[in-house]
């Protein structure tokens, strides 16, 4: 289907789309995290545009990164050095790990783009202080894009942003329920190209064609035969693997659900309407399933995580990690316990830029798949 | 609450004493005893333990009487010792990755284990985290929080890119006051204030002597090197607050200015001058000062231990208990690359030096990443060379002794004919 292939088109090729709008006199700000406040800079005019690592021959970053920092950072400094993204107007840093506090840092200091900005994020999110400051840089950011971007971004214009992205993330969720209830209806790889280039796609564009997918999906629904494949959870950071889906459905599992950071962690939860927008936006964050650089208690992701397998009736869980990310790589030995005390089986993946040969992998996933 | 036995009462006497009689001699060793004993005698004597990060705030307990312990200085200790393969090794079966900072594989596998040279930390009733180093912190202390099953204070301070946020000052200071209801609840009393005020004057005025302590090596020779520094270091860290603190360093600084005064230098014979990144090679600090100095070259400086004084400009010496949400937020790993790459070259001018070695420290990104960027930027401004080392603090498994010796020599050639010999 057509809807399919414009997904497919962007993720091939994200720089021919993003200077395409540019040169359509769209102003782009590039991202990194899911607690940008996407909505901020759509309020401002401007196209909020998620930055992915480069995979592979790294080069330029190398001359500014150490070998022992994850390929996230090295690629999308790589990408920022190697000239991909001179059609962004800035680009902007939410706090996260010590790994991207210091890209930002490199990049201001040698990319120097037209605008930087940093949102230091409080890292606990569970006190009234914390959300106070929260709302506070949220506040400053407004305040940083519309100065360098010479706009007014009114709370109107900010209701309205919430709007729209309050339907992009109930669409992204409705996909992933539509998968986890039938999982054959569309595979785990159309579904991750979908939501991946749903972070760089036109915002206008992307609320038109969303609902197109989910229609189709809706009709094909319980017409397919039940699927076979034994239902995983993958569960970790950034995932840029698209083949990872294809090798566990060859291998007898179907991906159900996840705990990304480029899956359910960007459109679990809505921004509550509220008299003050940039707070809603704010409480979004404070309550949504945190990040492992942030703190919302100390059992909370294990929580979150067990919640997710019981709820979609998942099988088993695979932890997939980027290699040198320490906030994941330090909540892994007590995630992994909490599964095994429920009798939930469990793998753990590690990836540095390139996922390992794919019969290495079909063979470890085979091998997990027939435990469930 | 039951009679304390007679053994318990003997060895109370005793560490009593020890404590009156090291108190005259003042020596690192015997005072970093008696500290680790008494915090290991804490539950009989029913003082209260904190675990608390090297750059967190401790004034408040040492004011509430709460023994605080730093699992950093632990780590190092388990480091210079040795011991810290061994415990990286126990952390990595427990699942832990070996990309993990060393410091917190060797504390986390040491508490189940109580092993180590001092028979692991003694167990906290509370865990204090400022993530003014790192985010690494913040997870290794949720871990301990889990396992120790005790309250986790987080004192957050938002990263400081490009300069002091007035909104992360206004959310800083509120957290000083939420700190100091957490160690009320956690010790059933209230915070003397006025206490208060006395141990933040006698912090400040232990961070200004440790100032001048380090400034000494501007001298030429140097009277001490930063060997030396990482050594006396263990107090500005551990017992910052208290008049130890300030016995110690006042002795120790007479001590240098007598050596600058008859012109003694730490090492027999100061040709070069270096300046080291970073937190040091824990097991291999005695082989690299051994060779560095034969190749008459003597760290004088580091950016490291000069982290425990350096936000001293922060401070208000009559208002210490609000100006240190400022000094604590600003410290040299919570700043910029810039910013700390303009401190660096302050440094490079002070202690006139000739050349920059950086341990690239695979524990520590906040620390190791952006290094390559200082490197360019000291180069091109000062024309001095930096060697660049790779190898962990603690972690024996990630240091080459012959790749980095022959890295050294090199290095020390390129200074000599800099220099011209």
């Amino acid at each position: 289907m057509k809807e399919r292939d414009e997904f497919y088109d962007i993720l091939k090729d994200p720089v021919s789309y993003g200077r395409e709008m540019k040169e359509r006199g769209r102003k782009i700000v590039g991202y990194f995290c899911s607690y940008t406040p996407e909505e901020i800079i759509y309020a401002a005019g401007a196209h909020p545009f998620r930055i992915f690592a480069v995979g592979e021959n790294i080069h330029f970053a190398d001359a500014h990164f150490q070998s022992y920092c994850c390929s996230l950072v090295r690629g999308a400094l790589e990408g920022a050095l190697a000239g991909n993204l001179d059609f962004l107007n800035g680009a902007v840093f939410p706090h996260t790990c010590d790994s991207i506090q210091r890209l930002s840092d490199i990049w201001r200091m040698n990319v120097k783009g037209p605008f930087h900005a940093d949102i230091a994020l409080p890292v606990k999110l569970d006190t009234q202080s914390a959300r106070t400051y929260m709302i506070d840089v949220l506040k400053k950011f407004r305040d940083e894009l519309a100065s360098h971007l010479r706009v007014d971004i009114t709370d109107d214009k900010l209701k309205n942003a919430i709007g729209i992205f309050n339907t992009i993330r109930a669409s992204l969720k409705r996909l992933y329920e539509l998968k986890a209830e039938d999982p054959v209806i569309i595979s785990g790889s159309d579904l991750y190209a979908i939501v991946k280039a749903s972070m760089m796609m036109d915002r206008n564009h992307l609320t038109e064609v969303l609902p197109a997918v989910i229609e189709e999906l809706e009709k094909k629904k319980g017409n397919a035969n039940p699927s076979a494949g034994k239902r995983i959870v993958l569960a970790g950071g950034v995932c840029n693997h698209p083949d990872i889906y294809r090798i566990i459905e060859e291998a007898g599992g179907a991906v159900i659900w996840d705990d990304f950071c480029t899956g359910s962690r960007y459109f679990e939860e809505s921004v509550v309407d509220h008299a003050d927008p940039i707070a809603a936006i704010a409480a979004r964050y404070m309550t949504r399933p945190v990040c492992p650089a942030k703190h919302a208690g100390i059992f909370t992701r294990g929580e979150n995580l067990l919640k997710i397998v019981k709820e979609k009736d998942a099988r088993g869980v695979v932890f997939f990690f980027l290699k040198f990310c320490d906030p994941h790589a330090f909540d892994y030995p007590y995630m992994k316990e909490f599964l095994d005390r429920e009798g939930i089986p469990n793998m753990m993946l590690e990836v540095e830029d390139q996922l390992p040969s794919e019969g290495q992998l079909r063979t470890r996933f085979e091998t997990f798949v027939d435990m469930l | 609450m039951n009679k304390m036995p007679e053994i318990v009462l003997f060895f109370l006497a005793k560490i009593k004493k020890l404590a009156l009689h090291f108190k005259k001699k003042k020596k690192m060793k015997e005072i970093m005893m008696v500290y680790y004993m008494e915090a290991k005698s804490a539950r009989i004597s029913g003082r209260k333990v904190a675990w608390i990060t090297s750059g967190g705030p401790v004034e408040p307990l040492i004011a509430m009487d709460v023994i605080p312990v730093y699992p950093e200085n632990h780590g190092a200790m388990i480091g210079a010792s040795k011991m810290g393969t061994d415990l990286c090794e126990k952390a990595e079966s427990m699942g832990y990755s070996s990309d993990l900072c060393s410091y917190a594989r060797s504390d986390i596998a040491c508490a189940t284990v109580n092993g180590g040279p001092i028979g692991g930390l003694p167990r906290p009733d509370m865990l204090i985290c400022c993530n003014n180093i790192c985010g690494t912190v913040l997870k290794w202390y949720e871990v301990q929080a889990r396992y120790f099953n005790v309250p986790l204070f987080i004192f957050d301070t938002p990263f400081c890119h490009v300069g002091y946020a007035e909104e992360a000052g206004r959310y800083v200071r509120r957290q000083l006051d939420e700190y100091v209801l957490f160690l009320e609840k956690a010790c059933g009393r209230k915070m003397d204030s006025d206490h208060l005020k006395d141990v933040g004057k006698l912090s400040l005025e232990g961070q200004r002597l440790w100032q001048a302590v380090l400034a000494t090596t501007a001298n030429s020779p140097a009277p001490m090197t930063a060997f030396d520094a990482f050594y006396h270091l263990a107090l500005i860290v551990t017992l910052r607050g208290t008049p130890l603190v300030i016995d110690y360093y006042t002795q120790l600084l007479e001590k240098m200015k007598d050596r600058v005064a008859r012109g003694i230098g730490a090492i027999p014979n100061e040709k070069y001058r270096l300046l080291w990144d970073n937190i040091p090679i824990w097991p291999r600090t005695r082989w690299l000062s051994e060779k560095l100095a034969s190749h008459n070259a003597c760290l004088v400086a580091d950016t490291y231990t000069s982290a425990w004084c350096g936000t001293t400009k922060y401070i208000d010496e009559n208002n210490f208990f609000d100006s240190m949400a400022e000094a604590y937020t600003r410290i040299y790993l919570n700043i910029g690359v810039d910013e700390m790459a303009r401190t660096v070259l302050e440094m490079v001018d002070t202690y006139k030096v000739d050349g920059i070695v950086m341990h690239s420290n695979r524990s520590c990104k906040p620390y190791s990443l952006g290094q390559y960027d200082i490197q360019k930027i000291v180069e091109k401004e000062k024309g001095i060379p930096c060697l660049m080392i790779e190898a962990d603090m603690v972690d024996e498994r990630s240091f080459s002794e012959s790749q980095i010796s022959t890295r050294i020599d090199a290095f020390m050639e390129i200074i000599k004919q800099q220099k011209g010999a």
